[in-house]
């Protein structure tokens, strides 16, 4: 239905639920941080006296800084910025370590390089991104607004309008900061503004400049007046204030002020006075970027890290306590050892002092300290900047990708977060709006149900461009199918009931509604009548134009609007309605309603919305005898209508009227006017004005509108499903309506078991619940203390995650694998949880609840309830739920399981959802930008989803897992390698490396081969992906990146360190080899070995991949040599003597084959088959299958 | 339900093949945008895996056999002698014996030619337990000074052997060039001296560019603890080539020097007698010390580790070929089989 307005009221209907999800996100952007005027006081604005304004309070002016920094603030305050990361200070904890004379391991220049390399990159970045929001800044800030000054519109800058003054816009400029409206070039004060910069609505939208302020210009521009209104806030649907002029209390709403970044369209001009200024304004306010997530691979990687941290200190742990020994050991020898020589025997001043030797337990710490330098990168710190680049680049890939670029609304793919892609892989849950994400949210009038009676159910239908049928002179951009029966009725005289309710009907969709009617002339189009106008509507609801169409195209055609009156087109007659009052959709009422006057006089209510909103306030029919029969009878045949239109998926709304009279009239006039002007609770007072009117209806019918369904829905949904990821769609829609989408789109299949929980009380709901669960076997045994339950399962599934991983056992894998199957997507969890026995069931089950038994179900007790219920059913559908219930169900997941959570949806009321959700996306769709906005990936179709998972999510998570792994073995095995030596060199921390070559290994030698494979590895294509949903799984299982493979891996490394440090042992035992070239020796060992180890993993190789990896070798030679080439380093001419030796290579080849024989082995044995071993081996592992088997088959495909 | 998703992938290609709009925001085709650059994608197939190890065991194994058969014809003779250098009534107390300036430390010794060895044969000395990589011992020189004249002030890396009792720089300071090896040899045979070549045994680099022409020693060994050598003060650093040697620190405690060269074959069963001057302090550290004397091939000195470590890997890798051969004879699988996949062996059970 119509909830793209996020509307406050929503929020508080929730408070319990919401508080909840804030404690769960509490960085999330909620859109609703109300303000109060009881804490904050309101704003004092004087018309056109900015000195008296501005006098008592401090308003910013309008100039804007959007830059972070100024020339001088830059250096300390990006070094402060960019400090605030964890990998930095530990890069500057151990450059200011390695400056302490007792420790200085490296070089004190060369020690710092990185850490200054990486500042500097960084700076550079940051700095050219401020030089250009400077640029922009200067630029908004010197464009020139005409400011009324000394009685006279002049222009003046924009940084120098100040809150106060009275500006005026012309046609197409952008507005300068966010004025109340007090004259338009419109004598009615109407104009017509663009949002495209602040929602991205492309349709126009219109504000009013009050009646009352309008007499200013007539008085010859003597502005005065006082606006009260509220303190600045981002909430961009709502303003509230009211005005002072002339001894008038005007109220001024929403619909009086234009925001900062608007375009005046279609208006000559307009005048407002300023209200907010700069930083202040409304479109300022909401400049701030989504909340940043963390991706789940990352928050285990860091758990690894966490181990590599505890091998770090036991490595230090080894040294330092190997260091104790052997001075405890040779504490005699120690003044004379040559190589030691802990005193000064020059006969000098120095005679007899130690040097640099402080006493064992303090040369043990010593060690200590200089052993965490040596190892420091056992910490993979760059990882994380490796990391950001490579997300980067995979970002790049999903934004250029062609096939999830929507040619309908020429959008892209778009990246709004780059922190998250590697979650794509994993994602468990989808949660999916409806409206607008599986439906096109382009809406055509279908039905109509008028008078008891059924139209547009024929299959002859006329189809009309225009309302030539009535021979008038404009027509509609769009085309709508007319019934001719119904046609003929309207040509029926203006006698009869049913006749006269088919006038209110039209009249309503008409009237009722905020649609604003835009003529163009059109002087190319039609031969015949050079005069034709277009009408085409604007509005901000898809429902509400297609309404109006609809009532055009059977002669009621909607004409202008004003904020006072109406002028409709009745079968070519004009009439002129004026509007008293307007109460404007909200999602607690589920409806909207116009007061209006007739020319005759006499004022008529008109309402239309949600059936189960209208159809309880109608009149009561019983007392009227034979009249109230027909009806009742009426009432009846709507309701089988209504429920028809539902289950064809047609959206449905019901339209009644009602006269005024005089008293009720009057009685609702005093308080809407009170409300409206009121600055307190507004929305409240003005749903009790509504009440008052909202009453005793007259039913004159219904309408059905169809929402298509996008292109590819069904397809999407079911390749998702295979894919082991549930889809639950979460609308506002009715239920019938979402279960008849559910069918169409396939979410629900014929032969599902429906489970329909339709509470209205909390009882009932648990009742529902539980009949549900002991009738499909979904039994929980030992429900002891909530809250305790609650936690012990959390715990559970978390060590079933950790069993899982670790396990080796190939028989639990294989039955899991056997019960995950035959449970449908459901066992997984259940499985994890050992109290709780999955009895399977024939068919599999679809969960379809309202969001009234929510309402019970998650601010009560029953949420395990329901979550024991939801896991259990392949599809659960939720209707007519609010934003923040769509949020509280997505909690209720990712609260409780370890699965991945991704929302999509397109509108407002999709939000909350999209932020609570570990991921989430948003189309770019009819009902705004909103959820873009907060969205961390944005496309323009659901179809594309299936891309962006089992695609783009597929290679993101495996090049990231693939990635983390590798550069843990790339440092670790570097760093296990200088540690052997370490323990060679009578635990001093030598290293046989020079300070260049340790420092740019993980710099330059080895890190840009990392960054190509994990930006354009893959391991399958993206057909076989699209083809085989299943291989999707891989990420479920977590294959990628496991405890398990950080093992192997590290096993891995331990051999490779010990085959890189002792085969150059023995081959150069009893020689004279030095230290440096040994240490040249294994830098240009290590280097080739991890890039061979990589080019080992690597399953496609593309030019870019061939050119990285050699090219990195290359490099790292000719940097050694580049080094070896400057005589001031000990290791002078190093390298030259060392190519010309044969030793040297043949120990290099016999490195790199010994130390990766048993990894090649490995994948020989994952990927070749050899027996039995290996099918149960690989039951589970559907990839590997592919590698030998598909693929291959692809190979041999042309 | 494959045929679904294979059929809607196909559509989903065609559907946007319409040409791009006049400033669309529709990504260019590029083979590199949209992934597709041509790759090779290397699978292990059988025949890969068996041809990788059969040619690693085919290139391995000649190598293996040539570098050990290079290392077995390298005669070596290796002479410890730090004890029996020092006369029997002193070995108690070696400590006073090698500190001591009055003990003669001559020691005569003599060493039998095993086999043919052909000029020129190397002299080495080696030493064990010296740790010549330790940190402290690494870090003490200044390549700066080494270098050149005008740096002779710059001893600041050298503690604790820079400066003399004057506060005079040392030339070379440091522990390294302090501790420099002072054993001398003389080989005779048959009372004819053997000539011992001490010309070009460092580095041509080190000496032309790493030790000054006008650097020489000054203040040399002139703290109250002699470390070793001492240097003739009127010879440029450039030519000390025992001190270069010396200077280019060893990378693991067992190591060994080049001392000289003789430049005359020795014949098998020659019995050659070595004159030592025994004077380099081993044993307050208790690290030996060691003449050797050794021909040298393509490989360097003797060593079989190489040999037999190609032999090995090289053997192995045959074996490995030789058991995948057997296995893809004897249990073969059909490469590209789809009914390998884990959900069409089970397409039962599977209750979607």
């Amino acid at each position: 239905m119509e909830l793209q307005r996020f509307e406050s009221s929503a929020a508080s209907a929730m408070p319990e639920k919401f508080n909840k999800s804030q404690r769960a996100r509490p960085k999330s952007v909620q859109f609703d941080d109300q303000f109060s005027l009881e804490d904050n006081p309101s704003r004092l604005i004087y018309i056109n006296d900015p000195r008296k304004t501005n006098d008592k309070y401090e308003f910013t002016g309008n100039e804007i800084r959007t830059s972070k920094y100024t020339v001088i603030t830059f250096l300390p305050k990006n070094l402060f910025i960019q400090f605030h990361r964890v990998a930095y200070l530990y890069f500057l904890a151990i450059a200011a370590l390695n400056q302490l004379p007792p420790l200085a391991v490296f070089g004190r220049t060369v020690s710092l390089f990185p850490l200054l390399f990486v500042l500097f990159v960084t700076a550079i970045k940051d700095g050219y991104e401020d030089w250009r929001r400077h640029r922009s800044d200067r630029n908004e800030n010197n464009r020139e607004a005409e400011v009324l000054q000394s009685g006279q519109f002049r222009p003046k800058k924009w940084k120098r309008i100040h809150v106060g003054e009275v500006v005026k816009i012309h046609a197409d400029e952008t507005l300068p900061c966010d004025i109340v409206l007090l004259g338009t070039s419109d004598p009615n004060g109407i104009a017509y503004i663009q949002t495209m910069n602040l929602d991205g609505e492309s349709n126009l939208k219109t504000r009013y400049a009050r009646q009352e302020t309008l007499s200013m210009f007539s008085e010859g521009g003597s502005f005065s007046g006082l606006i009260r209104c509220e303190q600045p806030n981002r909430n961009i649907y709502e303003f509230t204030a009211n005005m002072e002029y002339s001894g008038m209390k005007i109220p001024l709403g929403q619909s009086n002020i234009v925001l900062r970044g608007c375009q005046i369209k279609n208006t000559d001009w307009v005048v407002g006075v300023v209200v907010y200024a700069g930083q202040e304004t409304k479109a300022m306010l909401n400049s701030a970027i989504s909340p940043s997530k963390r991706s789940r691979l990352e928050s285990y990687m860091n758990r690894e890290t966490l181990w590599l941290s505890v091998f770090l200190f036991g490595m230090c742990a080894i040294v330092a306590v190997g260091m104790g020994v052997w001075l405890r050991d040779h504490k005699a020898e120690l003044d004379t050892l040559p190589y030691y020589r802990k005193r000064y025997y020059t006969n000098g001043r120095d005679n007899g002092r130690e040097y640099k030797y402080y006493g064992i337990p303090m040369e043990i710490f010593f060690s200590f300290l200089s052993s965490v330098i040596v190892f420091q990168i056992m910490i993979p710190i760059s990882l994380y900047i490796t990391m950001e680049l490579v997300r980067l680049g995979q970002s790049y890939f999903m934004i250029e990708d062609i096939q999830m670029y929507d040619s309908g609304s020429d959008s892209r793919f778009q990246c709004r977060s780059l922190n998250i892609n590697e979650d794509l892989g994993q994602i468990r849950y989808v949660f999916s709006d409806k409206t607008g994400t599986l439906t096109e949210n382009k809406m055509e009038f279908r039905r109509a149900s008028l008078y008891g009676k059924d139209y547009g159910s024929s299959t002859f239908m006329k189809k009309t461009s225009s309302a030539e049928a009535v021979g008038q002179r404009w027509k509609l951009k769009s085309e709508i199918n007319v019934d001719p029966e119904l046609e003929e009725l309207l040509q029926r005289d203006l006698v009869g009931e049913e006749r006269l309710a088919a006038h209110d009907f039209f009249l309503t969709l008409a009237a009722c509604n905020t649609v604003i009617p835009m003529a163009t002339r059109n002087c190319s189009g039609d031969e015949m009548h050079d005069e034709v106008e277009t009408i085409d509507y604007q509005g901000e609801s898809p429902d509400e134009q297609a309404l109006v169409a609809a009532a055009s195209a059977h002669g009621y055609t909607l004409l202008e609007r004003t904020s006072g009156h109406i002028v409709v087109d009745v079968l070519g007659e004009k009439l002129r309605l004026d509007v008293l009052g307007l109460h404007e959709f909200d999602s607690v009422r589920k409806r909207m309603s116009v007061v209006i006057r007739f020319p005759n006089n006499t004022v008529k209510v008109l309402v239309k919305g949600a059936d189960s909103s209208i159809l309880n306030i109608l009149e009561s029919v019983i007392d009227y005898g034979d009249l109230g029969a027909v009806h009742s009878q009426i009432r009846r045949e709507t309701e089988k209508h209504l429920n028809g239109y539902a289950s064809q998926g047609l959206r449905s709304l019901v339209v009644a009227s009602r006269d005024l009279n005089e008293l009720e009239f009057e009685e609702w006039q005093e308080k809407y006017e009170e409300a409206s002007t009121s600055l307190t609770d507004r929305s409240v007072k003005l749903r009790h004005a509504a009440a008052l009117i909202e009453c005793n209806l007259n039913l004159l019918g219904a309408t059905g509108i169809e929402d298509k369904l996008q292109d590819g829905v069904p397809e999407t949904i079911e390749s998702l499903r295979q894919a082991g990821i549930k889809v639950w769609v979460l609308t506002g829609d009715k239920q019938e309506t979402a279960i008849s989408i559910g069918l169409s789109c396939k979410l629900l299949t014929p032969n599902m078991q429906q489970i329909i929980i339709n509470g209205t009380t909390e009882n009932e709901c648990r009742r529902l619940l539980a009949d549900a669960k002991t009738k499909y076997g979904i039994k929980v045994v030992g429900h002891g203390n909530k809250a305790l339950k609650k936690k012990k399962s959390n715990e559970n599934i978390l060590d079933g995650c950790g069993d899982k991983k670790n396990s080796t056992n190939m028989s639990s894998i294989d039955n899991r694998s056997e019960a995950f199957r035959n449970g449908g997507i459901t066992g997984e969890i259940c499985e994890n949880l050992p109290d709780k026995v999955l009895e399977l069931t024939a068919n599999p089950l679809a969960l379809i609840i309202d969001g009234n038994s929510l309402v019970y179900i998650l601010e009560k007790d029953l949420e395990p309830e329901l979550f024991d219920l939801a896991i259990s059913c392949n599809v659960v559908l939720c209707c007519r739920v609010a934003p923040l219930q769509k949020a509280g169900i997505v909690d209720l997941i990712k609260s409780r399981t370890n699965d991945m959570t991704l929302a999509i949806g397109d509108g407002a009321n999709d939000v909350s959802m999209i932020q609570m959700a570990d991921v989430g996306v948003g189309i770019c769709g009819q009902e705004g930008r909103q959820a873009v906005m907060a969205s961390d990936f944005a496309m323009g179709q659901f179809r594309f989803l299936k891309r962006l998972l089992l695609v783009h999510g597929h290679w993101n998570y495996q090049r990231v897992g693939f990635l983390v792994l590798y550069n843990f073995y790339r440092n670790a095995v570097f760093v296990l390698m200088l540690f052997w030596y370490v323990l060679c060199a009578a635990f001093s921390t030598t290293s046989a490396l020079t300070d260049w070559s340790s420092v740019l290994y993980s710099v330059i030698y080895t890190s840009v081969p990392t960054i190509v494979v994990g930006v354009l590895d893959k391991d399958l294509s993206d057909k076989t992906l699209l083809r085989y949903p299943k291989l999707y799984e891989a990420g479920h299982r977590q294959e990628s990146y496991n405890l398990r493979l950080f093992w192997i891996t590290m096993l891995d490394t331990l051999w490779q360190s010990l085959v890189l440090f002792y085969v150059p042992v023995f081959t150069y035992s009893n020689t004279t080899i030095d230290i440096w070239s040994l240490g040249s020796l294994w830098t240009i060992a290590v280097v080739v070995l991890v890039t061979v180890h990589l080019a080992m993993d690597i399953q496609r190789w593309v030019f870019v991949t061939h050119i990285a990896l050699w090219g990195s070798i290359v490099t790292t030679f000719l940097l050694m040599v580049v080094l070896d080439s400057i005589p001031i380093f000990p290791n002078y001419w190093t390298i030259y003597h060392l190519v010309s030796s044969r030793t040297y290579w043949l120990t290099i080849i016999l490195i790199i084959v010994i130390a990766l024989l048993p990894r090649f082995l490995y994948k020989v044995l994952q990927q070749l088959p050899c027996g039995s071993y290996y099918y149960q081996y690989f039951e589970d592992r559907p990839q590997y299958h592919l590698l030998i088997g598909t693929v291959y088959n692809e190979i041999q495909d042309p | 339900m494959n045929s679904n998703g294979a059929s809607s992938s196909a559509t989903d290609g065609v559907r946007d093949s319409n040409p791009p709009k006049r400033n669309s925001k529709r990504p260019k085709y590029s083979k590199f945008t949209q992934q597709e650059l041509p790759a090779c994608k290397p699978i292990l197939t059988p025949a890969i895996v068996i041809t990788t190890f059969a040619l690693i065991g085919i290139i391995f194994i000649p190598i293996g056999l040539a570098s050990l058969s290079a290392s077995e014809r390298v005669v070596e003779i290796v002479d410890r002698y730090d004890l029996d250098c020092i006369p029997e009534q002193l070995r108690n107390d070696q400590l006073a014996f090698i500190q001591s300036s009055q003990t003669n430390k001559t020691c005569t010794r003599s060493v039998i030619v095993p086999r043919y060895m052909k000029s020129p044969v190397f002299i080495y000395y080696e030493l064990d337990n010296f740790y010549q990589n330790h940190r402290r011992y690494v870090k003490s020189r200044s390549d700066k000074q080494l270098r050149s004249k005008a740096s002779e002030q710059d001893t600041s890396t050298c503690a604790p052997e820079s400066i003399s009792s004057d506060g005079s720089p040392i030339v070379p300071c440091g522990l390294i060039a302090w501790s420099l090896f002072n054993d001398t040899y003389s080989f005779s045979f048959n009372n004819e001296v053997l000539m011992v070549n001490k010309k070009n045994i460092a580095w041509g680099s080190d000496k032309s560019h790493k030790f000054g022409r006008d650097v020489y020693p000054k203040n040399f060994q002139s703290g109250q603890l002699i470390g070793g050598a001492t240097l003739n003060a009127s010879i440029p650093l450039s030519e000390q080539e025992d001190l270069i040697v010396w200077m280019r620190t060893a990378a693991l405690p067992t190591f060994r020097k080049l001392y000289g060269r003789i430049e005359e074959d020795l014949q098998p069963n020659q019995k050659i007698t070595v004159v030592i001057e025994n004077n380099y302090n081993t044993y307050s550290f208790g690290g030996k010390k060691k003449l050797v004397l050794s021909t040298t091939s393509w490989i360097g000195g003797k060593n079989d580790f190489l040999g037999v470590a190609y032999l090995t890997v090289g053997g192995l890798c045959l074996f490995l070929a030789l058991v995948f051969i057997l296995l893809y004879l004897f249990k073969p699988r059909t490469m590209g089989d789809p009914s390998y996949l884990s959900w069409n062996r089970n397409a039962a059970g599977y209750a979607d």
